[in-house]
């Protein structure tokens, strides 16, 4: 395949700066946050270090793949994230009750991640033609539902109500982008809100106490209203100009259920003060904006439409995670990108950053 | 294919919209920043600092085991336990000392729980010693306000007042270990939490356990408690009343004396067990304080396997009681009448061996009734040839030997031999010879003392096979009934009410007819009837006399058993004994069935001096 030079004189140096700073925060944070975890093996944030490097490799690749390559396999990646979910269910191995994981030799990873780039592609590709004048009507939209449900029944039975929460949320993001009826969303904001005692059901004892605790923390001083109370003061003595590097207490002391993966930002919080916290939602909204631009400048709408897929995937994951911490929303596990550790969810973000940048060098082309 | 660029206006009329969105969204995020960082920041420091909230935790109240009338079984009883916080003890090295002395323990014991601790949250408190009395208790509460990092808590302990009655049948608690830590993430325990390892205690310990509660408790830079933050009060398990009746169980227990074995006794209308023993037995405390190393080992090592319950673990040949099976057998397939006649010479020559009659020079020519009451060999040998082994199986499967019994206890099945078992078991065909052992419950038959049960129930009820139950109901504390457990019938006997009452009358002939094999259970007030047998432990030379027990090494003796019911009229009690290396059924089985029937029935113990005195002829039946 030959490589059309014009794509390096349009490659998008802004944000691959952007993703570089946010992984180095993240790397030196993790180094910090962790140092005090007594653990065999390598030190996370050694392996951290190596995924980032696999995910940009990963990412690069991508990057250079004309996206139209992309659009003709849509529906074959999403069908096959979906056996390999399925497999998980059936093969998976459990980690802390959970089946999220598959192994293949040495390497184990969560399906349940790859499943929000398909997904996303998928949906690119359904909503390439475009609408009547008036916008996408309910009629034309079981295929995306179906496309919807299918992955979310089975991570849900996981069961990983965090990563079913984003594949809704990136789902009606799309819906809103592509112009859907207002009288359809209307209909479907009714259904769903039907749904959810039937949801509730769904979930596990652990969940609906989670749930039940952030309206209410008092209901369980002991567990999630414990954590939730430990990570509000980690973040907030953190004060302006925080502790300091390699000073935080809180987080490293173990506080914190999870404090390398979904409660990563109170340590940034507690060590970097204001400041730092500012400094990296800075580089997320920067990251978020220019990935909006990309999306409306694309040159097609499959391309548009992934790229704002990838965006919103971002933003709800940081928005999400960030609001957790703070105390602002209920304890899901949702990870920050590039902050949290996470092997599966580092490639599976600069594989969605890849994809941006791919759209991004080609907007001028054709 | 083309890529579609129609309505991309679409897009950029969004653009405007989708920027405000993520500007309110992280505008959010920034006004919460602020208030915790800037606006509340120095107080949260301040809390960051002294580390100032600690969680300690309050076990709840594990639910009480019961019996059938409401006795007590199971309990908690308060034990003072003292912690030490670590973190607080940097600051006053000195406490370590001074705890070390009211304990009678030495400073470096005391670093030495502490460092056992590894996957610790740090300020979580450390157990140093548990149980201590009143004194120590006394002389810790005075001295605690100059020892800052002491805790001492008052928790519930488990503890068992009767010792090692029905421990079998109660089980026992332990730490929760790592397993059991990952797999209970919907009910998660703390660490170090007592968790049911065993018995009733582990197949009841959803209903058992309670929730935990605890406490949020803010403390000051000493450690020292200044005020609770949030508390949750712990709620007490749900009581479990179990269907043995104390009095019963502890007369057949001191009924074993120092013998090895298991009785199991049921309602054989219910299929509630009313007693379950198995010798040796343990004592479940010693595993709610954490038993000790040697302890377990001298469990582990007993050669006669006290953690066993050998009522449904142990799988024996049933021996001459199998003869019910054979006889039944007979019946139904019109193979014999009541009246058939068969020879007993006292040995029976097949193939090139002699297999031999318990009785020398044997019962004469005899029919079923005295060949069951008698125990007559050569009579089953006999029968056991015309029916063949697959005839045999199939009603032994019918009685539910050969499967589990469906208890709520793990068990084992045994087994049921037949020609296709052997062919895919041992991969050689059935040899006749072999028919020979299995008529008389020898050979490759085993089955557990609980499935002799539930075959002699069903003989007694009138062919109904019931589940054998140990729980009757699950209260909570306002004793609201939570499950209960009504008597279940698993399945009818296909075997005809005639079969049924002829095999009645022989069972109650081996107790009351005057050569039966069972009479060392005889009563005066009511009507038993019962079977003796004896499992062969080794096989022995075939020509070996019987009346030469004594002088075989214990380990190398028969296994006795007795099954019976009583009243015979209308059966309320039904009981299988084994003791094993006793020898023989009558003598050393049945005497123990008899105190045990006594008990339930509220007869009058009778002396049982005369059969111990006299050597009786049916002492050595089998």
């Amino acid at each position: 395949m030959q490589i059309d030079r014009r794509l390096f004189i349009h490659f998008d140096w802004t944000l691959l700066g952007i993703i570089l700073a946010i992984a180095s925060i993240g790397i030196l944070n993790l180094y910090s946050a962790t140092a005090k975890i007594e653990m065999a093996g390598t030190p996370f944030y050694v392996k951290q270090i190596f995924w980032v490097l696999i995910g940009l490799t990963a990412m690069v690749a991508l990057a250079f793949v004309e996206y139209r390559f992309y659009s003709d396999f849509a529906y074959l990646v999403y069908t096959i994230a979906l056996v390999l979910l399925l497999l998980v269910l059936v093969y998976g191995i459990i980690t802390s009750g959970a089946q999220r994981w598959v192994k293949i030799g040495p390497l184990s990873f969560q399906p349940s991640e790859f499943v929000k780039i398909s997904f996303i592609l998928a949906l690119a590709k359904f909503f390439h033609r475009p609408p009547d004048r008036e916008g996408y009507s309910l009629k034309q939209l079981p295929l995306p539902f179906l496309l919807l449900l299918l992955p979310m029944a089975l991570i849900l039975k996981q069961p990983d109500l965090g990563t079913a929460i984003i594949l809704l949320l990136v789902f009606f993001s799309i819906l809103i982008f592509v112009k859907i009826r207002w009288s359809s969303l209307l209909a479907i904001g009714l259904a769903g809100a039907a749904a959810v005692p039937l949801l509730w059901n769904f979930l596990k004892e652990y969940q609906k106490k989670r749930i039940v605790t952030f309206f209410n923390p008092d209901l369980d001083p002991l567990g999630a209203g414990y954590h939730l109370i430990q990570s509000k003061i980690a973040v907030g003595s953190g004060g302006i100009i925080g502790k300091g590097f390699m000073k935080g207490t809180q987080s490293r002391l173990g506080f914190l259920p999870e404090q390398q993966t979904d409660f990563i930002f109170s340590a940034l919080g507690e060590e970097w003060g204001l400041i730092g916290s500012l400094l990296v939602i800075g580089l997320y909204v920067a990251l978020i904006l220019w990935g909006l631009r990309i999306a409306v400048q694309a040159r097609d709408r499959f391309s548009a439409i992934l790229a704002f897929g990838v965006v919103a995937m971002l933003f709800w994951h940081v928005f999400i995670n960030i609001g957790m911490v703070l105390g602002m929303m209920p304890v899901v596990g949702i990870p920050l990108p590039l902050l949290s550790y996470g092997g599966s969810f580092i490639i599976s973000t600069l594989i969605g950053v890849g994809l941006l940048l791919n759209v991004s060098m080609r907007k001028y082309l054709f | 294919m083309e890529l579609n660029t129609q309505k991309m206006e679409d897009f950029q009329g969004r653009y405007k919209y989708l920027v405000i969105f993520v500007g309110l969204a992280f505008l959010l995020i920034f006004i919460r920043l602020w208030s915790l960082q800037v606006i509340k920041g120095s107080d949260l420091r301040h809390l960051s600092e002294n580390n100032c909230i600690r969680l300690r935790e309050n076990p709840a109240d594990r639910g009480m085991l019961l019996d059938r009338h409401g006795n007590i079984l199971a309990h908690n009883r308060p034990s003072f336990e003292v912690s030490l916080v670590p973190e607080d003890l940097r600051a006053n090295p000195g406490v370590l000392t001074e705890v070390g002395e009211l304990l009678n323990m030495t400073r470096g014991e005391i670093e030495e729980k502490i460092k056992a601790q590894k996957r610790r949250t740090p300020f979580n408190p450390v157990k140093i010693k548990s149980d201590i009395d009143w004194n120590k208790l006394a002389l810790l509460e005075t001295n605690r306000v100059h020892l800052p990092g002491l805790i001492v808590d008052v928790r519930p302990r488990r503890a068992y007042d009767y010792g090692d009655l029905a421990s079998h049948l109660i089980g026992y608690l332990g730490e929760v270990d790592e397993n059991e830590l990952r797999q209970s993430r919907e009910f998660p325990y703390r660490m170090g939490a007592q968790i049911g390892k065993y018995g009733v205690e582990y197949r009841w310990e959803n209903d058992l356990r309670g929730s935990d509660g605890g406490q949020q408790i803010e403390v000051d830079a000493l450690g020292r408690e200044i005020r609770p933050l949030g508390v949750v009060e712990p709620f007490p398990g749900n009581n479990l009343f179990l269907t043995i009746d104390l009095e019963l169980q502890k007369v057949a227990e001191e009924a074993y004396q120092d013998k090895t074995g298991a009785l199991i006794a049921m309602d054989p209308k219910t299929g509630q067990i009313l007693a379950m023993v198995s010798k040796p037995s343990f004592k479940p405390d010693i595993f709610a304080r954490n038993i000790l190393p040697e302890e377990w080992k001298s469990l582990v090592e007993n050669p006669y396997h006290p953690l066993q319950n050998k009522g449904i673990q142990g799988q024996y040949p049933p021996g001459s009681v199998f003869k019910i099976i054979t006889a039944i057998a007979g019946l139904e397939s019109k193979t014999i009448t009541p009246n058939t006649p068969f020879n007993c010479a006292g040995a029976f020559s097949y193939g090139d061996r002699d297999f031999r009659c318990w009785k020398e020079g044997g019962h004469g020519s005899l029919s079923l009734h005295r060949a069951i009451v008698e125990s007559c060999d050569i009579y089953f040998y006999q029968l056991g040839l015309k029916l063949g082994p697959d005839l045999i199986a199939r009603y032994a499967s019918e009685f539910g030997l050969g499967k589990v019994t469906g208890i709520s206890l793990p068990e084992k099945p045994g087994i049921v031999p037949s020609s296709s078992w052997k062919k895919k078991r041992r991969g050689a065909p059935w040899y006749s010879g072999e028919t020979l052992s299995f008529s008389v419950g020898q050979g490759y038959l085993t089955a557990t003392p609980l499935q002799l049960l539930v075959l002699i129930s069903a003989v007694a009820n009138g062919g109904k096979i019931l589940l054998p139950q140990v729980a009757e109901r699950v209260e909570d504390i306002y004793k609201n009934r939570l499950t209960e457990y009504p008597p279940v019938e698993l399945e009818s006997v296909d075997v005809s009410e005639k079969t049924l009452q002829i095999i009645q009358g022989a069972l109650k002939g081996a107790v009351n007819d005057p050569h039966g094999t069972g009479s060392a259970c005889w009563l005066k007030e009511v009507k038993v009837a019962g079977k003796t047998g004896t499992a062969q432990v080794i096989a022995m030379p075939e020509d070996f006399k019987r009346g030469q027990i004594n002088r075989i090494p214990l380990k190398f003796r028969d296994h006795a058993w007795f099954v019976a019911y009583a009243p015979f009229e209308d059966p309320k009690i039904s009981v299988v004994v084994l003791v094993e290396h006793g020898g023989f059924g009558a003598s050393a089985a049945a005497p123990i069935a008899k105190k045990v029937i006594e008990k339930y029935l509220n007869l009058k113990p009778s002396p049982s001096l005369k059969m111990a005195e006299k050597q009786s002829e049916t002492d050595y039946a089998d």
